[in-house]
């Protein structure tokens, strides 16, 4: 192990595995193959696909099953030749979804732990630092039990930062955060990996956190990777129906295909549920297929009269069924057959003066509406 | 008052004995994913359904002139260990066992598996992973299990009776100095001393029941 001590080059993580876990009745199956260059990537998809196996496999916490795992030159697991290098000696930095923070030792102690090897001074010195870096340099003496939400996140992310590792695993580590703090925790993260280009596997299957941090998305789903690029690509057309419900798609909706208007790129198809026709893009199906449509809430424009000399093709008539406050949001549901979510703004609320059982008209744009095989 | 001191001489050292013993195997009793992992942990609850007449019994074989403990201690030690303090502090800690590996088990068991792991990837190895992580976190365990298998200790008859027979001052403990006295008509005195048992007995318990609630979970996980 000569290289600790000593910065490593900035090498990319490969993992080609493959894990068989469960039982007969349920079994499962993560069957994946993944590089993650320096910079953020994200693991996305819904809870259960095999993210956090995946990690726990760079990590060397579980064995594959087959398969080979690397950064850079160094091998961590090699089923072929048999190579396995313990979890102690992958200099991996992972931060649990729990964060995992050793609640008898204090903020320092915690971040102190994974320094072991360095004589006393050299230790104080960076973990200063680290603690710094990460704002919680006044909390070093606290009990790690003792100390709210936001800071536990940074010190979990300080604690494996500090080791200067050469792959950081991130398995949902903003969760149960305001919007306000992940972004503040998340601008630091990336001042930090900026200037350490290391490989950071992100887990999450929030959008928001994808807008925020993606370079790259690796959507994951059944413990298969089912696309790959840059986020707007991965997430925007949907492949999958419970990606894309996971991906902020509030509106899933049975569709089949009245007929195809190819010169103008667009194709008119009845929704199963409410037995309205509406139009959307074209794709490639013949009349009488069925497929899915997914469209986001927050895409729908919402009117308290019939709207006319719109753009927009397709309005839907409906009864407002509940109206929600979220935050600086309401969450109107509309029933047009099929219940429809809508994201309208408070002040919209008030201008249109929704309430329940009111009257209303969706209007979707032809271009919201994504398909879903 | 020899036979209280006794009594309390040949506790303490099965109850340090017991949390040497007993820690590393309730650790791997805690951590192993070996399927005949049951067979052990039925061989460690023996001693709570057993008379301890029969465990008595078995250990007197054993320690005498001519079972294997008793030849090695006289090869080792030129006496027999049958009817010594050695031979009881020894039949004591098999006797006593359950009380030292349950409860430390179940404190093992309880501490969070991501801690081990975190514990893990941060580069600490097993022993340093026990040290720093598992044990303060199981301290109420090992303060319930050095507690129980002291009082359990105490409290026992039948297995000094048989392995170690009635030598005043060598192992005559207070509960064979009580069925003595009752035996001459002592009453009072046997009265005396078994108060005095009686109230070390329900002390020991408050501590261990101020501290960890929930001592007797036994029989084990089903």
């Amino acid at each position: 192990m000569e290289t600790i001590g000593r910065e490593v080059d900035p090498s990319s993580l490969f993992a080609s595995i493959r894990v068989d876990r469960g039982n007969h009745a349920a079994p499962f199956v993560l069957d994946v193959s993944i590089e993650a260059p320096p910079g953020i990537t994200i693991l996305f998809g819904p809870s259960g696909a095999g993210k956090s196996t995946l990690l726990d496999c760079v990590a060397g916490l579980v064995r594959p099953n087959s398969g080979k795992i690397t950064v850079g030159e160094e091998i961590f697991f090699d089923s072929a030749s048999k190579a396995e290098l313990p979890p102690q000696r992958r200099r991996v930095a992972y931060v649990f979804q729990s964060l995992a923070l050793f609640p008898h030792l204090t903020v320092g102690q915690n971040v102190e732990y994974g320094l072991n090897h360095l004589p006393e001074t050299r230790r104080q010195t960076r973990v200063t630092e680290i603690l710094e870096a990460f704002r919680v340099g006044h909390l070093r003496n606290q009990k790690a039990s003792q100390i709210s939400g936001g800071e536990r996140q940074r010190t979990a992310l300080a604690r494996s930062l500090v080791t200067a590792p050469r792959v950081l695993l991130l398995d949902e580590p903003l969760t149960g955060l305001d919007s306000e703090l992940k972004t503040s925790i998340v601008d630091d993260l990336r001042v930090w990996n900026a200037a350490r280009r290391i490989p950071v596997l992100y887990v999450t299957h929030s959008r928001e956190e994808v807008d925020a941090l993606g370079e790259r998305v690796i959507a994951i789903d059944r413990g298969r990777v089912q696309d790959r690029g840059a986020p707007m690509d991965v997430l925007d057309a949907p492949r999958r129906k419970r990606l894309a419900q996971a991906g902020g798609f509030e509106n899933l909706l049975t569709a089949k295909v009245l007929d195809l208007r190819e010169s103008d790129g667009v194709m008119r198809v009845r929704l199963a549920e409410t037995m309205r026709e509406i139009e959307v893009p074209l794709a490639h199906a013949s009349a009488g297929d069925q497929l899915h449509i997914a469209i986001r809430a927050g895409d729908i424009m919402l009117a308290a009269e019939p709207p006319r000399g719109l753009s927009a093709r397709n309005i839907l008539e409906g009864k407002m069924v509940s109206l929600e406050r979220r935050a600086a949001m309401v969450i109107a549901k509309v029933d047009c057959g099929a219940t429809f979510v809508v994201h309208v703004t408070p002040g919209a609320t008030r201008a249109l003066e929704l309430a329940a059982g009111k009257r209303v008209w969706l209007v979707l744009k032809t271009h919201s509406c994504h398909h879903v095989d | 008052m020899t036979s209280l001191w006794l009594s309390f001489e040949l506790a303490g050292c099965v109850a340090v004995i017991l949390l040497l013993l007993g820690a590393p195997f309730a650790y791997w009793l805690a951590y192993s994913s070996w399927r005949g992992k049951f067979l052990l942990e039925s061989i460690v609850a023996l001693p709570l359904v057993l008379p301890p007449t029969v465990l008595g019994f078995y250990a007197l074989l054993a320690m005498g002139p001519h079972g294997p403990l008793g030849r090695l201690w006289i090869s080792l030690f030129g006496h027999g260990l049958a009817f010594t303090f050695g031979g009881l502090v020894i039949a004591s800690v098999l006797y006593s066992f359950p009380f030292a590996v349950q409860p430390l088990m179940v404190s093992f068991e309880a501490v969070d598996q991501k801690l081990i792991a975190a514990s893990a990837v941060l580069g600490a190895g097993r022993l340093r992973t026990f040290r720093r992580i598992i044990l303060p976190l199981s301290f109420s365990g090992v303060v319930t299990a050095l507690v129980l298998s002291f009082a359990h200790t105490l409290g026992e008859f039948g297995v000094v009776l048989m392995v170690g027979g009635n030598l005043a001052g060598v192992t005559r403990t207070v509960s064979i100095d009580i069925y003595d006295h009752v035996q001459s008509l002592e009453y009072a005195d046997a009265n005396h001393q078994a108060l005095l048992l009686l109230a070390i007995s329900f002390a020991v318990l408050c501590l261990v029941y101020g501290i960890n609630r929930r001592v007797w979970t036994f029989p084990w996980k089903l």
